[in-house]
């Protein structure tokens, strides 16, 4: 089989762009150093050659930049997609966000990415960083290499990656794997097995680190509505005005309520958050509760899917079931 | 110069502590964080904390004051209570150097009283940068991590702290605990201190941004970059989250705003920033309408607007969080090397 490389894409990339196919590239752009990976915008071969970059830290979701970018332009944009992007790519396609015929998706296999969070844990100063079968090794200014086992050092999102299908695209780079049995949800079930107490304390512990940054919503494939309800200086619960901690722990609570059923897990939220707040832990909570209550849903899985939450059926749990089931277990 | 060793550092704390109120940098999930120091609580060792010291004389939120009404009568309640001493341990080089950036925001006349009040009752112990990382660059503004400002000046070696005041309220808290600190007379502290100001030189040489410079830029530059193409590419995929503002330590925008608390009204004061979209909006209107106009002013604003009002000193310190905390890696050393390359795609 043809090894996927950072050429193979943009060769191909290259082709689509000299053919008129497309007339942008949605892609990953390197930068100062090995990680700082930034979404960019490519229109011709030039900088494609000398800015692209594919590897370990492209982890960006670029499925939400298309809902602004197709609006631009009737040309078609190019655009590469990891398994886990293209949930969202079929979420955001779901909800009529953008047009599918104005995007030429290429999906890319993946390996897990890498978190540079969790490799400033184990080296300071880092420059470069290398990765092969047998594992990473991190260059560092003051403390020579350091040689780390690629699990140590990916994410979270990539440790418990839920499939690595690709459910939308038009062109398949390497061969498609399939949905994994992944241990998402154990977390969910330890913090399911504390008392409210704890599990208060738990939240209220993790939240108080929250700045309010909105980051997390921000880069969220879930999260497009025109005008948040904290932006609208009108609904009292604007983002700058956070006047104690419940104020915080609302948003929160609102945030993870409005993708609940549409949230595919891609994980960008827990990603971004400069503060580590698990925020991945309440979507999870969510759609495991979904899929106890209603049957298996993927969000994304399939382009125009009803959402149990949006659907209605006889056979539906009756609420005050899925209440004494929240006594029990919530 | 005094000298505690490591061994005795909670007994130091614990003194400082029972003299005014002390902060130290700790270890959390979030990476290190100022917290008031408990007995047992551990100084994290971490290059720096992922918020900020600017918290401790511009908090995030503020209630500035209440008012009462009572038919036509309207009472104001100052509800200010920031009047205790406090000091904060192990503050890094840039971050002292932001409190000057700041000062002159919020000291010029007229003094905005709530800051000035905290920062008369801070005391600030800096802590010199041993292990720089690779996103530090206050070297490119004149900031000497080797030679931190501050009340009172500490340098951490493998087994002691050294620490010498350097102001007034420095030397007062220092001889207020001197029967745990003496000083180091005739002792190591000078030798030790100077070898590990050489170390400090040497590894700031070897850091990737070491050589970037600010010449470009200056308070008359305006008219230079405001219509750069770079712009372009540059904000394209910014999310406007305002994450880089509220982690910066020099970024100073606030909201003012009113609330109806029932029987009463609470003024509250907030972080504000650049890069949300309701930032600037007035009656008349929003001036600044799409995100490349609100991601320009960030950086306008650090490299040119504020050095034009403060005798052309930048309002960047190079502390180096933009770079490690912008969830698309966009930052103002990729706005520095881009910046009059006359590109829009440019490195
Ligand atoms: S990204 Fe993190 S710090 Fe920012 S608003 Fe979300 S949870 Fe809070
Ligand atoms: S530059 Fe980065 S951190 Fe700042 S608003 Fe844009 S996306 Fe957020
Ligand atoms: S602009 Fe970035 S590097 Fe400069 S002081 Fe602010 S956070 Fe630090
Ligand atoms: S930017 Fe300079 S002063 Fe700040 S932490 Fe890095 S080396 Fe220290």
């Amino acid at each position: 089989m043809q090894e996927i490389t950072r050429d193979t894409l943009i060769s191909r990339a290259k082709e689509l762009l000299a053919s008129g196919e497309v007339d942008r590239v949605y892609g990953w752009k390197r930068g100062e150093f090995c990680y700082d990976v930034t979404p960019a915008l490519f229109t011709d071969a030039e900088s494609l050659e000398k800015d692209f970059e594919w590897g370990d830290f492209c982890g960006a979701n670029l499925s939400k930049y298309l809902v602004e970018e197709t609006r631009k332009s009737e040309g078609k944009i190019l655009v590469f997609m990891k398994p886990c992007d293209t949930y969202s790519f079929n979420q955001l396609l779901t909800e009529h966000r953008f047009d599918r015929e104005k995007v030429y998706v290429i999906g890319t296999p993946c390996a897990g990415m890498l978190d540079p969070k969790r490799i400033r844990d184990h080296a300071e100063s880092f420059t470069s960083v290398v990765s092969d079968e047998n594992g990473v090794t991190v260059s560092t200014l003051f403390d020579g290499d350091v040689k780390l086992d690629r699990s140590e050092v990916m994410p979270d999102r990539c440790l418990n990656c839920k499939s690595k299908k690709h459910v939308a695209y038009d062109e398949l780079f390497g061969e498609d794997g399939g949905t994994i049995a992944s241990g998402r949800f154990d977390e969910v079930e330890k913090i399911e097995k504390m008392t409210p107490d704890e599990r208060f304390e738990f939240w209220r512990g993790e939240l108080s680190r929250c700045i309010r940054c909105n980051a997390c919503r921000d880069v969220c494939p879930a999260c497009t509505c025109e005008k948040c309800v904290f932006d609208n200086p009108n609904s009292g619960v604007e983002n700058k005005a956070a006047e104690n901690s419940f104020e915080e722990q609302m948003f929160h609570i609102i945030r993870a309520f409005h993708v609940a059923g549409r949230c595919t897990d891609c994980g960008e939220c827990s990603r971004v958050c400069p503060q580590q707040i698990p925020l991945h832990l309440l979507n999870r909570k969510f759609i495991k509760d979904i899929d106890g209550f209603y049957g298996e849903y993927q969000a994304g899985a399939e382009v125009g899917s009803r959402a149990p939450l949006v659907d209605y059926t006889t056979e539906d749990i009756e609420p005050s079931d899925a209440v004494k089931g929240g006594d029990e277990n919530a | 110069m005094r000298k505690i060793t490591l061994d005795r550092l909670d007994e130091f704390f614990a003194a400082v502590a029972g003299k005014l109120k002390l902060y130290i940098p700790v270890d959390t999930a979030g990476g290190a964080q100022f917290q008031q120091w408990r007995a047992g609580a551990k100084m994290s060792d971490a290059l720096n904390t992922t918020r900020s010291a600017k918290d401790f004389f511009f908090p995030q939120t503020e209630n500035l004051m209440e008012f009462k009404t009572e038919g036509k009568k309207i009472e104001i309640i100052d509800v200010r209570r920031e009047n205790e001493d406090f000091a904060i341990f192990g503050v890094r080089a840039c971050d002292v150097r932001s409190f000057d950036v700041l000062d002159r925001a919020f000291l010029s006349e007229p003094a905005d009283t709530y800051y000035q009040n905290r920062r008369e009752h801070g005391v600030i112990f800096s802590l010199a940068c041993s292990k720089p990382a690779e996103t530090c660059f206050c070297g490119t503004f004149g900031i000497d991590p080797a030679n931190p400002k501050g009340d009172i000046v500490c340098y951490k070696t493998d087994d002691a702290i050294y620490m010498e005041a350097k102001t007034e309220k420095g030397a007062n808290l220092m001889d207020s605990v001197s029967d745990i600190v003496a000083e180091d007379e005739g002792g190591d502290g000078e030798s030790a201190v100077n070898a590990q100001k050489e170390i400090i030189s040497e590894r700031m040489k070897k850091l990737p941004l070491a050589s970037l410079s600010t010449d470009k830029f200056g308070g008359d530059k305006t008219a230079k970059f405001f219509d750069d193409p770079a712009w372009k590419s540059l904000s394209e995929s910014c999310l406007g989250c305002g994450t880089c503002t509220f982690v910066c330590p020099t970024c100073q925008c606030y909201d003012i705003k009113d609330f109806n608390a029932g029987n009463g009204i609470k003024r509250f004061r907030c972080w504000d920033s650049c890069m949300y979209s309701e930032f600037t909006k007035m009656s008349a209107g929003q001036p600044r309408l799409t995100q490349l106009e609100r991601f320009r002013q960030r950086f306008m604003h650090k490299l040119v607007y504020y050095p034009a009002n403060n005798d052309g000193m930048f309002s960047c310190v190079g502390c180096g969080r933009c770079l490690s905390k912008c969830p698309i890696q966009m930052n103002i050393v990729k706005v520095m090397k881009n910046l009059g390359e006359g590109g829009e795609n440019n490195g």
